[in-house]
């Protein structure tokens, strides 16, 4: 490669982007550049206005050639949005990439300024400093590691399901790790799905058995990832494989094990119904639960607990021998290139609304236990019933609970407009009820979903516009007697309304899960303010993360419907099939390294990387870096007493230099030395 | 335990039993109390929505004294005084422009306020300074049989729920059946009693009095207690006009002071139990035949 450095003469190309108005329309580019200009080393300064463009990085690449330039500064916009493009623009010209250095004017000047006079002047100062700065770059090349082809997808809901057999479909291996003792999530627990009212589970249980039998994918449920280390294509996984009781190769799912257990009736909450049946110790999570094999709960089995029971549990099961009580929890390591994190929400607890009243008034349900209700295989068999069997006579939906709302999660969760309008509709069409909703906005902005709230408006539902204030148990009138009173102000009326109703059913809003906190740290991903996880950009970058080779799809990142996580799980799929598909992952240079000599094996970098990228040589009592593990973050480089670490792209040179070109009062462009240390 | 104290016009004139009782019931316990010196009115609610800013000058200027002379602690049974004492110190520290018009006025009364009094309400000092235990030792006469709704009102835990939940506050639960008083589940504990409407606009605020008083009774309380002396006034003061309205529900008001009292074996009119207009005479005398 051409380095254009004969006889070590500085040679620097400077370019100011207008970014049309963006820039331009505050900072005064045609100045800026003929400042530049006469700053020692300046061949050439250009303004121009869209440095991006075609014309723009040829304008770079033909300056190279023609007046020999062996650096290259360009003042645009966010490094982060175009870095790439420059440095690829230096390379076609036949420079090192890393002979390049870019000035961010834009989001740091143009669009935080309005005076033109001192947006120019700073403008100025900042490309005086890269000016400065690139003189000290070095030739840097970047490093290429193989990755590893299998995926570990995390989260066995629709968004992990999909996104598993997406990436199996295409050859790869997966391993889907999920908690609970079925694949499925929430959406197994729906009976229809909106805007279609197709059945959930007619659509749902074909893709979860395709997981069960597919040669690619290694399924594991009842099992949790609890430990992450490597970095993209080449990470460790630790997996804690719970002890389920019962061998899932030897279950043939006969259930006879159920029956014959000593608890003869069901004692416990029913997870899959939310507390509306009951289940044994031992069970079956639902009826279509993949894999199809009992599970013991470990918390209320006799024999797991106390090693008391007459085990007719093993009687039942026979010679089959499935069930194992000396089965132990199991951690297995496992290796893959990249990691899908799917791991879903959780509801709101409505309890965190009494004005509402769950848990005081019986008939006060959540909107997924009406799911329950209406679903045939649920605990009253497709029966919407009041807690004494009767049927409800008026339903009063609510939504909005515990979404929009600044005293609880301030995000609307998106789903449950159209969840409250198709369990209207279920409602009206198993019982003879009137059915109100109480909305503050219906927000219907899908494919269908506006068609889907016409056709409950013209099938008799009751909208009314205001947040529920609250739900009361005393009466103004002989008709409120008795039944449960919905105080909402109706914002289209202009007034208070008090409807009386027999079942209020709460459409709670979608939250991050309770260990999200932990989650994130393991797979070393960002959460927003709310605790959903962070992709690395809102729009052009919706399913991956800061962390390469991590990506996550469905409600992890943000409440969505059906349609949007598989659409993200699908999306992640193909992000991580582009990385495997290329063979090798191309890194960054900007890492630290250590000028051994100097390492005095003090030990005190090894626990401030955040990456692990840092170990130590016994033998040579020195520490190494490894670089491919290395992201660049400088923090050892900050700490290390000796002074024996540096990085590529963040030298003392290259900072120092920078800095006094920033500092450099008005016309003073000598080139600055480099401070001694 | 020493608190500055506050008591706010209403105690001084109708609310007066509650002081009568709130006093008594702190000595009784232990607490050392002293009456701010020189105080003045905190503006209620009225002035802080018209004129905040000095609203705020107005109302500080008891935190700024408290502040001086000490101790840090004020407590203040009024609901109101409570709610405009403790928002007037969030405003002087959250808006600086509120903070430079406060110290500008004191300083002009060679005053200051650096932000260090807390504001406490007495429920909250007897149950978390004092504690359940010692109240319980001091019982001599136990409210057996005494059915008691617990009625909070809203200001003492909206918007600054400090010391108990928002919607379901339950420390005068736990207090009054320290007292041995059987408290009935009364969830409109935290609504509106129709507070200043039921002067203004009495159709709206005797509604929401009314409300209350019907639902005590409908859910068999012998007793409504209160920590504000604008909502005993409210639902012990307008029974005719609600009668007229609605229908009678008659039913005593006393404030959960008075209850302690009672059951420390202070004599009913010591503890200002005769001012009632709905007079819980027929349980006093129960009570004190135990």
């Amino acid at each position: 490669m051409n380095t254009n450095q004969k006889n070590g003469e500085i040679r620097i190309g400077f370019y100011i982007c207008h970014c049309g108005h963006n820039i331009a329309g505050v900072v005064d580019c045609a100045a800026v550049a003929q400042y530049i200009a006469k700053l020692p080393g300046v061949v050439v300064s250009r303004d121009y206005k869209y440095m991006c463009s075609d014309p723009g990085q040829e304008l770079i690449q033909q300056d190279i050639r023609e007046h020999q330039l062996n650096r290259v500064v360009v003042a645009a916009c966010s490094p982060l949005l175009h870095e790439h493009t420059f440095r690829e623009a230096v390379a076609a010209g036949g420079l090192n990439p890393f002979y390049f250095q870019m000035v961010n004017i834009r989001e740091h000047d143009a669009w935080v300024h309005t005076d033109r006079a001192e947006a120019t002047g700073k403008a100025k100062s900042l490309a005086r400093a890269a000016v400065s700065r690139v003189r000290f770059h070095r030739a840097l090349e970047t490093t290429r590691v193989p990755i590893n082809p299998d995926v570990l997808v995390v989260g066995g809901g629709i968004a992990g399901i999909h996104t598993a057999l997406t990436v199996a479909n295409s050859g790869k291996k997966v391993f889907l790790v999920e908690r609970d003792p079925s694949i499925g999530g929430h959406m197994a627990k729906f009976d229809k799905t909106f805007p279609t009212l197709d059945c959930a589970a007619c659509i749902l249980t074909p893709k979860m058995s395709a997981v069960r039998s597919h040669e690619n994918i290694t399924l594991w449920t009842y099992s949790e990832v609890v430990k992450v280390e490597g970095y993209v294509g080449n990470y460790k996984v630790t997996v804690k494989r719970k002890p389920r009781y019962v061998n899932e190769e030897l279950c043939a799912g006969c259930l006879e094990c159920i029956t014959a257990c000593v608890f003869k009736e069901g004692k416990y909450p029913d997870e899959f119904n939310v507390g509306l049946s009951k289940r044994k110790p031992i069970y079956i999570p639902f009826a279509q639960a993949v894999p199809p094999v009992v599970v013991i709960d470990p918390e209320r089995c006799l024999q797991v607990r106390t090693g008391k029971c007459k085990k007719t549990c093993l009687e039942a099961c026979a010679d089959r021998h499935a069930i194992d009580f000396s089965q132990k929890e199991e951690l297995v390591e496992i290796k893959v290139g990249n990691i899908i994190v799917a791991t879903g929400f959780k509801l709101f607890d409505v309890k965190r609304m009494p004005q509402y009243g769950y848990g005081r008034f019986p008939n006060v349900i959540t909107a997924i236990e009406l799911e329950r209700l209406v679903n045939s295989s649920g605990p009253t068999s497709g029966e919407i019933v009041l807690r004494d069997g009767r049927p409800p006579k008026s339903v009063g939906i609510v939504l909005c609970v515990g979404s929009r709302d600044v005293k609880t999660n301030r995000w609307c969760s998106r789903t449950c407009c159209m969840h409250s309008m198709k369990l209207a509709q279920l409602v009206r069409e198993h019982t003879d009820a009137d059915v109100t909703v109480f909305y503050m906005d219906i927000r219907a902005p899908g494919k269908g979903y506006e068609e889907f709230y016409d056709k409950s408006l013209k099938e008799g539902i009751q909208f009314v516009r205001g947040r529920v204030a609250e739900v009361a148990d005393w009466g103004m009138s002989p008709e409120e007697e008795g039944m449960m009173v919905i105080r909402v102000e109706d914002t289209l009326a202009g007034f208070v309304r008090r409807i009386p109703v027999d079942m209020v059913v709460l459409a709670a809003g979608m939250e991050p899960q309770a260990d999200a906190p932990e989650v994130r740290r393991m797979f070393n991903m960002s959460c927003g303010t709310e605790g959903w996880f962070l992709e690395k950009h809102p729009k052009l970058a919706p399913v991956s993360t800061f962390t390469d080779g991590v990506f996550i799809a469905g409600c992890c990142q943000g409440p969505k419907d059906i349609p949007d996580s598989v659409a993200q799980a699908g999306a992640a799929a193909a992000e991580a099939m582009a990385l495997i598909d290329k063979g090798y992952i191309e890194q960054e240079p900007n890492t630290a390294y250590i000028a051994e000599a100097d390492c005095s094996g003090c030990k005190s970098c090894l626990p401030l990387c955040p990456y692990t990228a840092i170990t130590f040589d016994e033998a040579k009592q020195k520490a190494q870096i490894n670089g491919a593990l290395c992201k660049g973050c400088g923090t050892c480089v900050a700490a290390c007493p000796s002074g024996s670490i540096s990085q590529n792209l963040f030298e003392d040179a290259q900072i120092f230099s920078e800095i006094a070109g920033v500092m450099a009062e008005g016309d003073e462009v000598e080139a600055p030395g480099v401070p001694a240390g | 335990m020493k608190y500055s104290y506050f008591p706010g016009c209403c105690v001084k004139g109708l609310g007066r039993s509650y002081e009568e009782s709130l006093l008594p019931v702190m000595q009784r316990l232990g607490a050392e109390v002293t009456e701010l010196n020189d105080w003045n009115c905190c503006g209620a609610t009225a002035y802080i929505s018209v004129e905040e800013r000095k609203a705020a000058v107005l109302a500080a200027r008891n935190l700024a004294i408290a502040e001086k002379t000490g101790p840090q602690d004020l407590m203040t049974p009024c609901s109101a005084c409570y709610l405009v004492l403790n928002k007037t110190k969030h405003n002087i520290a959250d808006s600086p422009e509120i903070n430079a018009v406060v110290q500008r006025a004191l300083g002009n009364a060679h005053l200051a306020y650096k932000g260090n009094v807390k504001v406490r309400h007495p429920l909250d000092i007897l149950v978390h300074d004092v504690g359940l235990d010692v109240i319980k030792e001091k019982v001599v006469r136990p409210l057996k049989g005494l059915k008691v709704a617990p009625y909070y009102g809203c200001q003492v835990v909206r918007p600054y729920a400090t010391f108990d939940d928002a919607w379901n506050p339950t420390t005068m639960d736990r207090l009054l059946a320290t007292l041995g008083a059987e408290v009935i589940p009364y969830p409109l504990k935290t609504k509106c009693c129709g507070g200043s409407l039921t002067g203004t606009v009495p159709e709206a605020g005797l509604r929401l009095a009314y409300i209350l008083l019907k639902e005590a009774v409908r859910r068999g309380a012998d007793v409504i207690a209160v920590v504000c002396p604008l909502c005993q006034l409210n639902l012990d003061g307008y029974h005719d006009q609600i009668a007229r309205r609605w229908g009678a529900e008659r039913i005593p008001t006393v404030y959960f002071t008075q209850l302690m009292g009672l059951a420390f074996g202070m004599p009913p009119e010591q503890i200002g139990l005769n001012r009632n207009l709905i007079p819980m005479k027929p349980l006093q005398s129960e009570l004190t035949r135990v």
